[in-house]
């Protein structure tokens, strides 16, 4: 459901005072099952959680997320693949709400932990685990996997057994990585409402 | 004169209070910490990419383990999530075990968590107090779930199964048994002078740093912000719950310690109040749809239907509508959240778990600086961190 001809201009709405603040940065707005969704232009990021955080009473970013839609069949292939989700809470007005800025691999995403310090590990995660580099983040390691782990692991081709296998090399005495020979069993297919299923 | 230079120390991953695997390399000026980085992830299972393989009946257990002090809290914030996108909420009597399991997973959570800051801080006594109440509340998960801790007890639609009888009676004299041990603990603790030295005016937090940092549960409230979910964003039945959120005025450690205590009073009164509704109301315990729940055992030995319902529901699983939805609790360290992408399928598309620790444990650089390193302990203590919510 958009709000595309929303005629009344009461601003309790985020999305419409986001419209009104930031025209075409505003990409979609739309009221999710928990609460209202904003697609941001990438580029504007960094300056819309700086007005939701003074001017809308968003104190808190709660979560900060990646989604990878590469095989999502709502995924059109001109789009960028990875969506990065913004929750934010807002204590003092009690409610939430969610932005989403698309990016691709090698796109840059503003670092809004100008805004509130706390997106810093959220953003070192979704580096980690997708890949999506964070533009002016003061400190972009890895943070949940090895030292020295290579490829993105929640990406949807990375494999879920994973690349490698360490093991305990008895003759060198330390721990060493190989390439692993597990195979992905999947046990129950996906399957989708309607499908033929046997 | 001798030179003076910072020095770097490495404290963790094994270490009795690091809470875990917690390996935190500390830049020293003599014993004042000047800056502390955690490295994390020690603990990664990697659960987020599991979710995507699995069916929503398959991924209960999985929440089990994250926060595995407090695991039907977990449990909780999936069900709610699951409920919301197939649009369904559970019989009020399902919501009342619920209510009453979550705040008995609190008591837990906070029985461990006392116990450990205790016995990090010295005092050894207030851990086997704390622990023998934890047997009393293990033993409700096993009459329940027959697990004493990975319950996978509360599910999408309702709970697992209905209470036993006579549980009602052994909670009930539990509940009265239960505000003489938390006496018990503060004649041990509230006015001792060592436990005074160690926690007031440590790791002072003021309201804005809480708010920028991401603090929620007893982090925020003990910096004096009276934010609690079950209040402010009621889910189940907590709008008809009576009780009270306990707020700190400084926000330093010893005030963390005094809301958690009196969280624990608290819990202790909502468990009172939903055992004497449960008393008188019985009904069921999941949805009447065997589509979504597996169909009663009895049925299927007669019932063809339920025969087939049952290997759907344990095989297929079930389909939950494409969408996306966030669901948090106010888990008993603070908010726990479910981020669930589903496009359609019986699986999850993308599943993400927004762990309190994980902002807790990131705010840990900001709490620590300026203090020494003896303090360390009592701050990671104060934040109540468990890794494997932090790490996944």
């Amino acid at each position: 459901m958009v709000h595309d001809n929303l005629e009344n201009k009461h601003t309790d709405m985020d999305g419409e005072a986001l419209r009104q603040r930031f025209g075409a940065q505003i990409l979609q707005v739309s009221q999710g099952l928990d609460c209202e969704t904003v697609v941001v232009a990438r580029p504007a990021i960094v300056e819309v959680c700086h007005f939701l955080k003074c001017e809308r009473g968003y104190e808190q970013l709660m979560d900060l997320c990646g989604v990878d839609m590469s095989e999502h069949p709502a995924h059109r292939q001109d789009e960028p693949r990875f969506q990065v989700v913004y929750h934010l809470l807002s204590v003092s007005r009690n409610r939430r709400l969610r932005l989403k800025v698309m990016a691709d691999e090698r796109d840059l995403v503003d670092s809004v932990t100008e805004v509130w310090p706390t997106a810093n590990w959220f953003e070192r995660e979704a580096f980690d685990l997708f890949g999506i580099i964070f533009n002016h983040h003061p400190d972009l390691r890895r943070i949940l996997t090895d030292y020295g782990f290579e490829g993105h692991p929640l990406r949807k081709d990375f494999p879920l057994t994973g690349r490698v296998e360490m093991f305990f090399d008895e003759e060198q005495w330390r721990c060493v990585y190989r390439p692993n020979t597990l195979e992905n069993r999947v046990l129950i297919e996906k399957t989708w409402p309607g499908g033929d299923r046997g | 004169m001798a030179e003076i230079k910072n020095y770097t120390l490495n404290f963790g991953p094994q270490h009795p209070a690091a809470h875990g695997v917690l390996r935190l390399v500390m830049e020293l000026d003599g014993e004042v910490v000047e800056k502390a980085d955690p490295h994390i992830g020690l603990l990664h299972r990697g659960t987020e990419k599991l979710f995507e393989y699995k069916t929503y009946q398959q991924n209960v257990p999985y929440f089990d383990r994250f926060d595995y002090v407090s695991m039907m809290a977990n449990e909780h914030a999936y069900a709610l999530a699951v409920e919301r996108l197939l649009g369904i909420t559970p019989p009020e009597r399902a919501q009342y075990i619920r209510v009453m399991y979550a705040e008995l997973t609190r008591i837990l959570n906070h029985c461990l968590w006392l116990g450990a800051v205790a016995l990090d801080i010295g005092a050894m006594t207030v851990f086997l107090y704390c622990f023998r109440e934890r047997e009393d509340i293990f033993d409700f998960y096993e009459a329940v779930s027959g697990a004493r801790m990975h319950a996978a007890y509360f599910r999408p639609g309702g709970v697992a199964k209905d209470l036993p009888e006579g549980l009602l009676d052994k909670i009930k004299a539990f509940t009265e048994r239960f505000p003489g041990y938390v006496d018990e603990y503060e004649t041990l603790l509230t006015e001792n002078r060592i436990w005074k030295q160690r926690n007031v005016d440590i790791a002072v937090v003021d309201e804005q740093g809480a708010l920028d940092w991401g603090f929620s549960g007893p982090m925020i409230r003990g910096s004096n912000i009276a934010w609690d979910l079950r209040k402010t964003q009621p889910y189940d039945v907590y709008d008809k719950m009576d009780f009270e959120v306990p707020v700190g005025v400084t926000g330093d450690c010893y005030d963390r310690y005094l809301v958690r205590v009196e969280e624990m009073r608290q819990s202790n009164r909502i468990v009172q109040q939903c055992i004497e509704w449960l008393e008188n109301n019985p009904g069921p315990v999941k949805i009447d749809d065997y589509k979504l729940t597996n169909p009663p055992r009895a049925e299927m030995k007669t019932d063809m239907e339920a025969l087939i319902h049952h290997f759907k529901f344990f095989s297929e699983g079930y389909h939950v509508p494409e969408g996306e939805v966030y669901a948090a609790v106010e888990h008993p360290k603070g908010e726990f959240g479910v981020y669930l992408v589903s496009d359609g399928s019986n699986k999850p598309y993308r599943m993400k778990v927004r762990a309190p620790g994980f902002a807790h444990l990131q705010a840990l650089d900001y709490m620590t600086r300026g203090h020494m390193v003896a303090d360390v302990v009592a701050i990671l203590g104060t934040q109540d961190i468990v890794f494997g919510e932090v790490d996944r």
